[in-house]
């Protein structure tokens, strides 16, 4: 099938302007960004800034009641680190559990880990906030992070799709030679898996870093915000029409989103086109 | 004996913290909220029980719980198969051998990366704005501005288009069935006269659709419980109109605004009920559209 060079210019075009379309909201967004707030909406139509301009991003950076954008982004960094580090560690070592050991109930539970993979979480929201409230967690950042160290079905679910890919030789030397069931985990298994373990915790990152639920329930200090509430902030502010600010910060929490994406997309697409992930 | 009992408890030392957090945040969770959704419950006072009141008030006398299931059901029923049609175009125009194929395939994902943020519902807000650019648009092409704010089924539509504009997860699932279809046979096909529309309904789409019924029961799921573009886009409130009021909105409004925790369980459980009734019709009719390899076919 040798393509005519005319078709295959076609079909570029084709692809290339439907890439250009989708990604012409973020372009507007970003290039707004640099225009002076009065002239975002009556220049809407021209991409280019006239004149370019770094003030919003200097003004949107003091944020809002008094806490500037380097708390909130190291608020995020906290939650998004620590959550991330328990799911992944978690996550595997019961993915592990459910791919390599026989014991009793194992089925069992790995039916129960692929229902709770599609309960809608609305149902679980009311209880766990009263449970939260009853241990005098709110206003803190535990009911965000802790429930993130008792592994996630959805990593759980692509750690054991890649455990059951290695051979099980691995695990008979191993034990042959002395090893425990533990030390076989964290000394042949873990490495191996590590593609794995990047999905998720780049899905985590992603996941707890545009988290807006998590926040809006549990916290209601701004000293305590993460970057989705700071912006939050600004939306409910913006009869100030200071858009150029909101737009600003809205590309400053995007721009790690997307550096993460360039720079890992290759775990990523694996992870989805293998799991179905989102 | 004691080998066995230490090979069991080996086990459950690995998958504890599943079981531990199954319990205390799963488990617990959805059956106490079955005993709150027959209570009034405010966090503050002690639960009454009032029995099936407040499922008889859902379904008879609260109109606004029937706009936001109504909502909800244009919103899924509207949007994934449009998502999903959307991401099977697309993946069919990237499945060729070409350089450029992953470049495409990362701007065309890109959405979905971004999607759920704050920052695009935002974006997304300011784009659909009386003076935005979606309507500049819509004036050039000669069909007039949309009062994206002020009409409810507009609003709808609008948080619809940015659902399917992260159509690239699904695209990717789609990429990934497209390529273990085997190429002998469009081949034969070919050799026995068939066109490109005979080839994609013949071969394609069977060979494809135990990814799209993969595909469909987890947007499904996710659609249902969409909240964020809702509460960003709407400002928390669902207008206009109660027109973007999404199930999970009503349902953290019930709890979170009005702290009537015992209706928000309530909603809660009949959100469960109609997920597992939806997914229940899609695997059971999965059976009459679903080709499996393993059963033959040609």
């Amino acid at each position: 099938m040798r393509s005519k060079p005319v078709r295959l210019v076609m079909y570029h075009i084709l692809a290339a302007g439907g890439a250009l379309l989708m990604l012409y909201p973020v372009l507007w967004l970003v290039m707004s960004s640099f225009k002076p707030s009065t002239l975002i909406f009556s220049t809407a139509e021209s991409l280019i800034p006239s004149p370019w301009i770094w003030e919003n991003y200097v003004q949107g950076w003091q944020g809002i009641g008094g806490y500037t954008f380097s708390t909130f982004i190291s608020n995020s960094l906290i939650i998004v680190v620590l959550s991330t580090i328990g799911v992944v560690l978690s996550s595997a070592l019961i993915a592990f559990g459910f791919a390599r050991l026989q014991f009793w109930g194992k089925s069992f539970w790995f039916i129960i880990m692929l229902i709770t993979l599609m309960l809608p979480h609305d149902v679980v929201l009311v209880p766990q906030y009263i449970l939260f409230a009853k241990l005098g967690w709110l206003n803190s950042f535990l009911p965000i992070i802790i429930p993130n160290f008792f592994g996630a079905p959805f990593f759980i679910f692509l750690m054991v799709q890649f455990i059951r890919t290695l051979p099980h030789e691995l695990d008979e030397a191993a034990t042959i030679d002395g090893c425990g069931k533990f030390r076989l985990f964290y000394r042949i298994i873990l490495p191996l898996i590590a593609p794995a373990l990047a999905t998720s915790a780049i899905f985590s990152f992603y996941w707890r870093w545009e988290d807006l639920i998590g926040p809006v329930l549990y916290l209601n200090k701004p000293e305590m915000y993460p970057v989705s509430m700071a912006l939050k902030m600004f939306l409910d502010n913006d009869t100030l029409s200071n858009w150029g600010a909101m737009f600003a910060m809205s590309v400053v929490t995007l721009v790690p989103v997307i550096a993460v994406f360039f720079a890992f997309q290759k775990y990523i697409v694996e992870g989805i086109s293998t799991s179905g992930l989102k | 004996m004691k080998v066995a009992w230490k090979q069991h408890l080996t086990g459950y030392a690995f998958i504890g913290p599943f079981v531990i957090g199954f319990l205390c945040f799963t488990l617990i969770p959805v059956i106490a909220s079955l005993y709150l959704s027959f209570t009034d419950y405010d966090l503050f006072t002690t639960p009454s029980w009032v029995g099936m009141e407040h499922y008889k008030e859902m379904f008879t006398s609260d109109s606004k719980y029937a706009t936001s299931l109504k909502v909800t059901l244009i919103y899924v029923f509207g949007g994934v198969p449009l998502r999903l049609a959307f991401a099977l175009m697309v993946a069919m125009l990237l499945n060729r051998a070409s350089k450029a194929i992953g470049l495409y395939r990362t701007l065309y994902y890109l959405p979905s990366i971004i999607g759920g943020s704050v920052a695009v519902s935002i974006m997304w807000r300011n784009l659909f704005g009386d003076e935005g650019v979606v309507n500049l648009f819509l004036d050039t092409l000669g069909i007039g501005a949309v009062r994206w704010f002020a009409e409810p089924l507009a609003a709808l539509w609008m948080l619809i288009f940015l659902s399917v504009w992260q159509f690239g997860s699904s695209m990717l699932i789609f990429l990934a069935g497209l390529k273990n279809i085997p190429s002998s046979l469009y081949e034969a096909a070919g050799v026995d006269g068939a066109n490109g529309f005979q080839k994609f309904f013949k071969i394609t789409i069977p060979m494809l659709t135990p990814v799209i019924l993969f595909n469909t029961i987890m947007q499904t799921i996710s659609a249902f419980m969409t909240f964020v573009p809702a509460y960003i886009i709407s400002k928390g409130e669902g207008g206009p109109l109660d027109g973007t009021l999404l199930y999970s909105l009503y349902l953290f409004r019930q709890a979170f605004v009005y702290f009537d925790m015992g209706y928000a369980s309530a909603m809660a459980w009949v959100m469960l009920i109609i997920v597992g009734i939806i997914t229940a019709i899609l695997f059971r009719s999965s059976r009459m559209w679903v080709h499996y390899e393993s059963k033959g076919g040609n």
